[in-house]
């Protein structure tokens, strides 16, 4: 059997932390892991945020990022172990032997430079090849990355071509240099799923055709699982399970890889429509000020109370405007929406107390939704205070309630936003938005910004508060599997229309509409070959028109 | 209060030296304010440490009575200037179309007019009295406060938590005094260290210039005014204010930027 590529022994990685109030001091943040990867095979690495998978991978360039140091173990690339290695030899490797895809393409691109000037530039620099041997490489790799006109895309510059397009730009610039390793940082976390799917078919491709080897970092166990061979599953900077593809994705032995595997499992009774919808949308267009294009164009939709409507749709397909139209931040065009059978003034500044306080908000970063100056008690107790005039021991014991229906408890009154967690800080803002018993709550991608397992107990929790308090949700999600796990109702926007509208079964079964079924097709799911048998059934069906 | 950087200690300390030495005037100086006790120009000795100014008054003990002008005035003066300047910044960003319009031009209007000709046009048609000097002083200086809390509001006005107030249906005091000033304080505290010491230089230029302080009563500027025909003879009674200024300034500017790192280094947590 050959040497491995790449060999990592015992690597321990610190930082120093500076909490407030306390002396600033050093902890470790990766403790002890090891693994093997052999040359052109793909290493997928998979855990939460704070995991310390990003961490790992950007060590097999002898690299910390920010602060992090790497304080113990061994890291071997080529039979050289680079954590002893010159920093001139270092640099030698980065860009040459060992290249970095980066979550954000569009934030690592110099938008200054044409997109060839930057595929190249490593290797020009590094002196692996001359500058024509380079662009001829760079050329045949958009190619092979599908990317549209490989020809000319060179000469575009950075904000010419669009996001998924980007993503393979910088797969080309990684492999541009003929490294024998490339490390992918969750280079398609941030795209559309029906992006994703042709930029992962890309990456798979190129991988498979250049014989390179690869570490893939990425929180989704679904997408790690098309395009690695090996899978190591880490958790608070420690390896919980490593193994084959195939035994983790169909016979996890941890607890945590079990958990990962059958998250998104929660059941939901699609209910029937009732009575008087509490919301209804009457052919709403709207756009905004100052421009000439209408980003909402007839928008009709319905939410019965205490059920849940998932909007669903891609970045840009308007699904946030029309949560500002509901609230009244963008008064529309035209249209009108009726609450609890009144009709809703356009604009918020004109609507009554009652009006506001029926309709609640919660936000996809709980970070900056709530005022990081205010304790937990005062940010849950204001609304209680306004609305109702609660004060002192009254309002005191609801507040306790609501943390308490939240499942966070008293002891978290006193705290500070940057005291809690992700999924508390989101916990801390539905309690706000219960707090004001509203009858219907928008939720605008409420669980995206947090890690599979959290996002599931806040999932949970909404579900059981809708039993509680009877409560309707207006559910944002570009996530189908959030969308199974817990609408009534679902409406799929596609450029600013409602594409498909109806009961949950109704719309996720055929016949389809073309946009719904290639949403549908293109969210990843947990099993083996779902990448060529997509992409397979795609050809066919093309071929076939 | 621990780990406090030793260039921020030597700026607490002098901070506190002269702000202590403003506040006991009275019981410190050893002569009285315009007390002409000994002959004019006399060098430093046992009984004057200083030595005495250009009419034969005691230097120390003007300069003991001059700090507590100055630096009454500079602050009262930046006191009006942050009230005024920030509240009305926070209000502009808040409110936003033509209320921002209308303030924000007026600001760049006050603000195209050198401060020191327009303060002294001012200054020359009504009567010089200390509150007029603070409030002529103060309400100039709140331009540069409004700019900087407006530009400062208008950021975090965007923030969720700010929408999600504006849709409880808070009113505009609640959303400036509650959601947005607390979250603007590190920048605004920094900044008002930085204002004192304009002030300061700003009621000295003024008394230097016979517009501010007018004697008997004693200010660093006036002092330097006073004794500036000394300079030509050698008699150094005009630096010693100048001195005291240039400290004065160092030291409040070393605990302006220890506070601004404290604060913004806590960026999200308590500060």
């Amino acid at each position: 059997m050959s040497e491995p590529l790449l060999k990592v022994r015992d690597l321990k990685i610190g930082a120093t932390v500076y909490p407030p109030g306390e002396k600033p001091h050093d902890i470790e943040i990766v403790h002890g892991v090891s693994f093997d990867l052999m040359p052109g095979k793909v290493l997928g690495l998979i855990g939460e945020s704070g995991a310390g998978k990003s961490t790992i991978g950007l060590s097999s360039m002898a690299y910390g990022r920010g602060g992090v140091k790497i304080t113990g173990g061994e890291v071997w690339v080529n039979g050289r172990d680079i954590l002893k290695s010159k920093l001139s030899d270092i640099r030698k490797l980065r860009g040459g032997e060992v290249t970095y895809v980066s979550q954000s393409a569009a934030a690592s691109f110099n938008p200054a430079k044409t997109i060839m000037e930057q595929v190249i530039e490593a290797s020009v620099e590094q002196g692996k090849f001359s500058r024509k041997v380079a662009e001829d490489r760079a050329r045949n790799l958009f190619a092979k990355l599908g990317l549209p006109d490989p020809d000319n895309i060179g000469a575009r510059y950075p904000h010419q071509v669009s996001g998924g397009q980007l993503q393979r730009c910088m797969t080309a610039l990684a492999l541009c240099p003929e490294p024998d390793l490339v490390v992918f940082d969750e280079p398609t976390t941030a795209l559309d799923v029906t992006t994703q799917i042709d930029v992962l078919m890309a990456i798979k491709e190129a991988i498979r055709d250049t014989g390179v080897a690869a570490l893939y970092i990425t929180h989704d166990l679904a997408v790690v699982a098309q395009v690695s061979d090996d899978i190591m599953v880490l958790r608070h900077g420690e390896t919980v399970e490593y193994g084959t593809v195939d035994q983790i994705i169909n016979n996890p032995q941890e607890e945590y890889t079990q958990a990962l595997v059958s998250v998104r499992s929660i059941e939901h009774e699609e209910k029937a429509p009732t009575e008087e919808p509490v919301l209804s949308v009457r052919n709403i267009t709207a756009r905004y000020q100052g421009t000439k294009f209408d980003v909402l164009h007839n928008v009709n939709v319905d939410l019965y109370p205490g059920q849940t409507l998932a909007v669903v749709g891609e970045s840009g397909s308007g699904k946030s405007t029309l949560a500002r139209v509901i609230t009244g931040l963008l008064p529309p065009r035209e249209g009108e929406i009726y609450f609890n059978g009144r009709t809703l003034t356009p604009d918020f500044k004109h609507r009554s107390r009652e009006d506001l306080r029926e309709l609640q908000m919660i936000y996809q970063m709980a970070d900056v939704a709530m005022n990081p100056r205010q304790t937990v008690g005062t940010i849950i107790g204001r609304p209680l205070e306004f609305y109702f005039g609660l004060r002192g021991s009254e309002k005191r014991k609801r507040i306790i309630e609501l943390l308490d229906e939240i499942e966070l408890g008293e002891s978290f009154m006193d705290r500070y936003p940057a005291e809690l967690s992700g999924g508390q800080k989101q916990r801390v803002c539905i309690a706000r938005a219960l707090a004001a018993k509203p009858k219907m709550i928008i939720c605008d991608e409420v669980t995206s910004a947090l890690d599979p397992l959290v996002a599931d107990g806040i999932l949970k929790l909404l579900l059981n508060l809708q039993k509680i308090e009877d409560v309707a949700y207006l559910f944002i999600t570009h996530d189908l599997a959030t969308v199974r796990a817990i609408s009534d109702n679902i409406a799929v926007m596609y450029k600013g229309k409602v594409q498909r509208y109806g009961g949950k079964t109704q719309v996720l079964s055929p016949p389809f509409d073309d946009y719904t079924d290639l949403l549908l097709s293109s969210v990843p799911e947990m099993k083996l070959g779902w990448l060529e048998e997509v992409i397979a059934n795609r050809k066919m069906e093309s071929a076939g028109n | 209060m621990k780990n406090i950087p030793v260039s921020a200690l030597i700026g607490l300390f002098f901070t506190a030296l002269y702000f202590l030495g403003a506040i006991f005037a009275p019981l410190l100086a050893p002569y009285g304010m315009a007390e002409v006790v000994g002959d004019v120009w006399e060098p430093s000795s046992a009984d004057y440490w200083l030595g005495t100014d250009n009419i034969g008054r005691d230097l120390l003990s003007r300069m003991i009575y001059g700090g507590r002008t100055t630096i009454f005035i500079a602050t009262m003066a930046t006191v009006i200037s942050f009230t005024t300047g920030a509240i009305l910044g926070i209000f502009a960003a808040v409110s936003g179309g033509w209320v921002d319009q209308l303030l924000s031009r007026f600001v760049d209007l006050i603000m195209s007019i050198p401060t020191l000709i327009f303060a002294l046009v001012v200054l020359s048609v009504t009567p010089v009295t200390v509150p007029m000097l603070i409030l002529v002083m103060g309400l100039l200086d709140s331009t540069r406060v409004f700019r900087l809390a407006r530009a400062v509001a208008v950021d975090i006005e965007v923030m969720d938590y700010v929408e999600a107030a504006r849709l409880r249906g808070e009113k505009t005091a609640w959303i400036i005094f509650r959601e947005i000033l607390p979250n603007a304080l590190s920048p605004l505290v920094a900044e008002m260290g930085l204002r004192f010491i304009f002030m300061v230089l700003f009621v000295s230029t003024l008394s230097f210039l016979g517009l501010g302080v007018q004697p008997p009563e004693a200010d660093w500027g006036g002092i330097v005014k006073e004794n500036k025909d000394g300079i030509v003879y050698g008699i150094p009674a005009a630096l010693i204010p100048a001195f005291a200024i240039a400290t004065l300034a160092i030291s409040v500017n070393l605990v302006a930027d220890w506070v601004l790192n404290r604060t913004t280094s806590l960026k999200g947590g308590r500060g």
